[in-house]
């Protein structure tokens, strides 16, 4: 079960793979997640489906290696196996013909918002993307975003590679000059802020994916708990993605940093282990 | 004379247990097993038995003991219960079996669910004996294994069914693993118990989530009787300002990390926990105890809030003794207002005083916050444990499907038929969260009903 049939590294620290997971495979709609263990001591993470092939039964998932349990599936090699492969998690995405839509995608929500922006093309949408990254070198899949979007813009913090500045740069000025039906935002929660407390002056619906800390991911620790409008919501169950002006993102920002002393000593352990 | 006193259980000593995980009763030894059994006075017409939510032969199963014939005891009690280590360790026996016990009048009640545990844990030796009729080409499958599940899963495979057990975790036993912690059910135990219902034949397929995966319906193609025992996995919170600030887990987070995840054995095992010196456990029931008690051995201070007085608390008497033994607080007749934090972690709640007014719905007086009376505790790490509701999924995404308003599956109680023909429910989706053994009752009433509905073909 779970066994890893491909493998490539994306850029310095992410990593594409495909795995053997015929009933998710069949299942998962865009936005939806799934729930990994790498081995059986390990922590149950959250990740993304970017692509399932329901006739092969097989998905394939994308991570940034950046604690011990994404460093240790970046270390599993094709032909090894995962020890927990569950989902789908959470609802899939309202698709639907919205109009003008504008993607932001940042870091791994790159590859998350793939699926998602292939629906909302085949919903007839016309879709801008707009690719934030610090530098070149971590860009990935702008390829592949580029072949499911109308218009591709392509940020990056220090400037080596399109508009220097942070992605709220273009999308600005898109507001400024279009219309715009629908926002959607994927990355990093202070992305997602930045975003949203942009859109929120142009009054344009704006979704974001929220990937707070899980442990089951089917509504039973509450763990991935978040404000909306005033009101607890389980990002497991009742999202992921939820409307970016109602979001409080300073919480979801504390509460994403509740084990990072944990997690820094898991880190380290790994890589004196590693030495 | 007959002993009025039943034969004492050895414990672990409180000030040993509080530092380590393993288990806190010892069981009795082969000659306490005969003193107490000893004691049963085989009353002609037994009133245990109905106090036994699955019906075991009590009588007959403690004289079993008396001519030392412990394998047979065994298979008597399994006749009726599937999980009598688990059963004997976990029931609220003063509240069924041991209530009803004659004895109990006068004196103690026999001590029913130490007995059974005794032959229960004699017995594991014994590689349990696979008594089955012949397979038949029915199908069913069952949703979640905890007691429900688990118990439907090992008597209709026993009946000749071919059982497939879905699980959404990656482990099997649903509240039994993730729920009640190690020092009252020791994870040998559900392990040795589990792998008695694989042996039967049933297969079992953990990392299934029936409601997203596979839907329900999708499992009605392919299965004869499907049942539903998906548990009650949603965790109620206060609703009170703060909340959400770091150091304040539900009791399903928190034991979820120590049972499931083993967060107390970090870094070795790989999820972590936060837990602070000063532990505030907001609730009165079996976990509120069990986060208590799980707290304490992480080495933390630790009240419990209740809004009730002692005499409500929902708890097992033998659990409340037992968190008292090992330094728990107790503070009735409060309930939080609001949290209060620093740098986002909960450092104070704010209390009101209750008192108890008229009898509510559930027999209980119900709390009523008394006038301009708020205090406020010092805490570091919360835990609320006030109860949880029926996991949500199946009922999302399922047509047809008749569902309450707490979000309970709706069944015909003598059958657990739901409103889908095929599709059976029992436990804690039904009646929302109670006890391991009533869970097992009504999967052992749907077990039958399937027989039925699977024989005569008749809904």
């Amino acid at each position: 079960m779970y066994k890893i049939i491909d493998k490539k590294r994306l850029s310095t620290n992410v990593v594409q793979m495909t795995i053997e997971a015929p009933l998710i495979a069949r299942s998962i709609k865009p936005g939806q997640f799934i729930i990994i263990m790498v081995y059986e001591k390990g922590e149950r993470i959250p990740l993304t489906v970017v692509t399932s092939d329901k006739k092969n039964g097989l998905i394939t998932i994308v991570f940034q290696e950046v604690g011990k349990t994404t460093k240790l599936l970046g270390k599993k090699e094709i032909g090894e196996e995962l020890y927990a492969v569950m989902g789908p998690n959470g609802n899939p995405f309202p698709v639907r013909h919205y109009g003008n839509i504008v993607l932001v995608a940042g870091g791994v929500g790159v590859a998350e918002i793939v699926p998602i922006a292939k629906a909302l093309k085949e919903a007839d949408n016309y879709i801008i993307t707009i690719v934030g990254a610090r530098t070149k070198e971590l860009l990935f899949f702008t390829d592949v975003l580029a072949s499911v979007s109308d218009k591709l813009c392509v940020t990056t913090d220090d400037g080596s590679y399109g508009i220097k500045g942070l992605v709220t740069l273009p999308l600005k000025e898109l507001l400024d000059t279009t219309h715009i039906d629908m926002i959607l935002a994927v990355g990093p929660t202070i992305m997602m802020k930045a975003v949203s407390d942009l859109t929120k002056n142009y009054n344009v619906k704006t979704y974001v994916s929220l990937n707070p800390i899980m442990i089951d991911g089917t509504g039973m620790c509450g763990g991935c708990r978040v404000t909306v409008g005033g009101k607890t919501k389980f990002v497991c169950v009742d999202g992921p993605e939820f409307d970016g002006h109602l979001v409080d993102f300073d919480e979801l920002m504390m509460r994403q940093k509740t084990y990072l002393e944990e997690e820094r000593l898991a880190l380290k352990l790994l890589e004196e282990k590693d030495a | 004379m007959r002993r009025r006193v039943r034969v004492p259980m050895r414990e672990q000593d409180p000030e040993e247990r509080i530092k380590n995980f393993n288990e806190v009763a010892l069981g009795y030894s082969e000659d306490e097993a005969l003193l107490e059994a000893d004691r049963c006075l085989q009353c002609p017409k037994p009133r245990c038995i109905d106090g036994c939510p699955v019906g075991i032969e009590i009588p007959a199963f403690i004289s079993l003991i008396k001519e030392r014939r412990y394998r047979e005891a065994y298979r008597k009690i399994k006749e009726r219960d599937s999980l009598p280590a688990i059963t004997g360790r976990v029931c609220p026996q003063e509240n069924q079996c041991e209530k009803t016990c004659v004895l109990a009048r006068t004196g103690e009640p026999v001590a029913i669910g130490r007995l059974e545990r005794f032959v229960a844990d004699y017995c594991v030796e014994n590689t349990q004996e696979i008594d089955k009729e012949s397979s038949n080409d029915k199908r069913i499958a069952v949703v979640g294994s905890g007691p429900a599940g688990l118990t439907v899963s090992a008597d209709l495979a026993k009946l000749g069914y071919s059982v497939t057990l879905f699980e959404a975790l990656h482990l099997p036993g649903g509240v039994l693993t993730y729920g009640i912690p190690e020092f009252r059910l020791p994870k040998d135990i559900i392990k040795r118990e589990f792998e008695y219902v694989r042996a039967l034949g049933v297969e079992f397929v953990p990392n299934v989530i029936v409601g997203k995966t596979i839907l329900l319906d999708e499992l009605l193609e392919d299965y004869d009787a499907i049942f539903i025992g998906s548990g009650a996995g949603a965790p109620v919170f206060l609703n009170v300002p703060g909340e959400n600030l770091l150091g304040i887990y539900s009791a399903n987070e928190f034991l979820s990390r120590i049972n499931l995840m083993r967060a107390h054995l970090f870094p070795e095992y790989d999820t972590p926990l936060k837990i602070g010196k000063k532990v505030l456990v907001v609730g009165g029931g079996n976990v509120a105890m069990d986060s208590a008690r799980v707290s304490r051995r992480l080495g933390a201070e630790v009240t419990i809030l209740y809004r009730r007085s002692r005499e409500e608390l929902p708890a097992r008497l033998e659990e409340i003794k037992r968190a008292e033994e090992e330094g728990i607080n107790f503070v009735f007749l409060a309930t939080p207002l609001a949290f209060k934090g620093s740098n986002g972690w909960v450092d104070s709640v704010e209390c009101q005083e209750m008192e108890l007014g008229e009898l509510d719905e559930s027999g209980r007086r119900s709390p009523i916050p008394k006038k301009d009376s708020t205090f406020t505790l010092k805490v570091d790490t919360v835990i609320i444990a006030i109860g949880n509701r029926p996991n949500p999924i199946i009922a999302k995404t399922t047509q047809g499907l008749e569902i309450g308003r707490h979000g309970e599956i709706i069944i015909d109680p003598e059958t657990g038929k739901t409103s889908k023909v095929g599709v059976f429910a029992g436990g804690d989706i039904v009646s929302g969260s109670a006890t391991v053994i009533e869970a097992m009752g009504a999967g052992r009433k749907s077990a039958m009903a399937i027989h039925r509905y699977l024989t005569t073909g008749v809904w």
